[in-house]
């Protein structure tokens, strides 16, 4: 059997430093965002918020589904057509998906106290929540059973339709609110200009979950490889107990092949008395 | 392409005036719909009319999902996937010749539905020429999203759940347009608001969609 090629020495380590470098650039945001930094004078402690919201919105809304559009379209293209980006858009989506839903909880959690309720209809919040539903079809899509090249084909096209849905879906929802009312209630006051630690720790706050993406994309992608490689093992070694069934008795006979992972309501001595060419009668002791 | 477009809808009409299945079964479904809209508002006349635009385009998109489904049902038996691939037929022409099938009986349907709107729901219509021209771009657009998702959901033995999960999002901005474009139609929307904007959107989403599937259509039916 082959090894699997993330596995390679090199790549773990990659994998692992890029790790650590994640986790404590976010202990770093989390300690500056939560004791450094000062109150803001309108928005008091609630402002910490901004350190980590619109860091993880930027993952969820550009990296992650960006990566993931580009992944599908080139695994589209029959030039640049490999497994990798298959792969690589599957587990950017579905890394994504982690990304899209903390946008939409830290959003909330920022909505109650400023605005008073946990969900408006907002041009931003309804475009994000149609993002987050797109996506979980591209899951459910994932899900669907069947030989890996048609799921590929199915989840590019898929993640394709989606995509170009974005800026559509993003301008037609702008378009919704605008036009009916003439001020929006989330005006983008919540972007002040800011300044000093204030600007570092956002900056670094990027960094770090930019950093975090990362490091799940290539865990994700490392699992997927290797649930490909049990897949394939699996079903090897189902293939080969069938064909042991199916060897000539040698004392024991079929009867006794033990668990096997077959999945008909035939039993292993069927199958093994079919491919020995017998008929089932002849089997019975 | 436009040849081979042609026979593909001639074909799948065909089938649809001989079984007479969207006829029979999706029509008096939305229909339906309607009337379930109308229970859930009550009695009064004033919800209704005021929310016939959004209801009209609610029930339209339940129709689609069947409307595609069905078209899609149509090439499941007698192998009839792989006797299309085998035709020889223009992949671009296959799929706008789906669409352009979808989108006929998407088209009588809203006509049943407009009526069923302006009758059931007492909703008057100001300008028929924007009603008329949400319904066409509207419809171009959901046949063509709805072929899409249709051929990928085709081979699939979870379609019946997966289609409608994957389509009702995509067309949402159609839903949104269409509604918006209505209102304006029919005098029930925020003062002063015109059609013109959301058939603009209405045009783009059909014809970025459109322009999609005939690129796209070759690489779903390669096999699978």
């Amino acid at each position: 059997m082959t090894r699997p090629v993330a596995s390679s020495k090199r790549s773990t380590r990659l994998v692992r430093i890029i790790g650590v470098v994640a986790v404590v650039s976010l202990a770093a945001t989390v300690w500056l965002g939560l004791w450094v930094t000062p109150p803001d004078k309108t928005q008091g402690q609630l402002v910490r918020l901004v350190y980590i919201h619109p860091p993880i919105a930027w993952v969820a809304l550009y990296l992650a589904f960006g990566t993931a559009a580009l992944g599908s379209v080139l695994w589209l293209w029959p030039r640049t057509r490999s497994r990798f980006w298959d792969r690589l858009a599957a587990s950017a989506m579905e890394v994504g998906v982690v990304f899209t839903a903390l946008t939409l909880v830290t959003g909330a959690i920022w909505g109650r106290p400023t605005w008073g309720v946990w969900w408006a209809w907002d041009a931003r919040l309804t475009s994000t929540a149609l993002l987050l539903v797109l996506q979980l079809g591209y899951l459910a899509l994932r899900r669907v059973p069947g030989d890996a090249d048609a799921r590929a084909r199915r989840c590019a096209v898929g993640a394709v339709i989606a995509g170009v849905d974005v800026p559509i879906v993003h301008f037609s929802v702008d378009w919704w609110k605008t036009l009916h009312q003439g001020a929006t209630v989330l005006n983008p006051d919540l972007t002040p200009t800011i300044h000093g630690i204030m600007a570092w720790t956002l900056l670094l706050g990027f960094v770090a979950l930019t950093l975090v993406f990362v490091w799940m994309l290539m865990v994700r992608y490392r699992i997927q490889v290797l649930s490909e490689v049990l897949e394939g093992a699996e079903l090897e070694m189902a293939l080969h107990e069938r064909w042991a069934e199916g060897a000539p008795p040698d004392g024991h006979g079929a009867t006794d092949a033990g668990p096997v992972a077959v999945v008909d309501e035939e039993t292993p001595a069927q199958v093994g008395s079919r491919a020995r060419g017998e008929q089932p009668a002849e089997l019975v002791p | 392409m436009w040849r081979d477009a042609l026979l593909v809808a001639g074909k799948d009409l065909r089938i649809e005036m001989r079984s007479r299945v969207v006829l029979n079964q999706v029509a008096p479904f939305a229909i339906v719909v309607l009337a379930l809209f109308a229970f859930a508002l009550g009695p009064d006349r004033a919800p209704m009319v005021q929310g016939a635009a959004g209801l009209f385009w609610v029930a339209v998109l339940f129709a689609a999902v069947l409307a595609t489904q069905r078209s899609f049902a149509l090439e499941a038996n007698d192998g009839t996937r792989d006797g299309l691939r085998l035709s020889g037929l223009d992949p671009a022409g296959i799929f706008l010749g789906k669409a352009a099938a979808v989108a006929v009986q998407l088209i009588v349907l809203e006509v049943l539905l407009t009526g069923g709107v302006v009758l059931l729901y007492g909703a008057h219509v100001r300008s028929y020429g924007s009603v008329v021209a949400a319904c066409a771009a509207g419809t171009a657009g959901l046949a063509a999203v709805g072929t899409l998702y249709g051929a990928l959901a085709a081979g699939v033995r979870v379609r019946e759940t997966l289609l409608p999960f994957l389509l009702l999002p995509v067309v949402a901005p159609v839903l949104l347009a269409g509604t918006r474009a209505w209102q304006a139609a029919l005098g029930t929307g925020p003062g002063g608001d015109t059609a013109d904007p959301w058939l603009s959107l209405l045009l783009v989403f059909a014809a970025v969609y459109l322009a999609l599937g005939v690129v796209i259509f070759g690489s779903l039916q390669e096999s699978g």
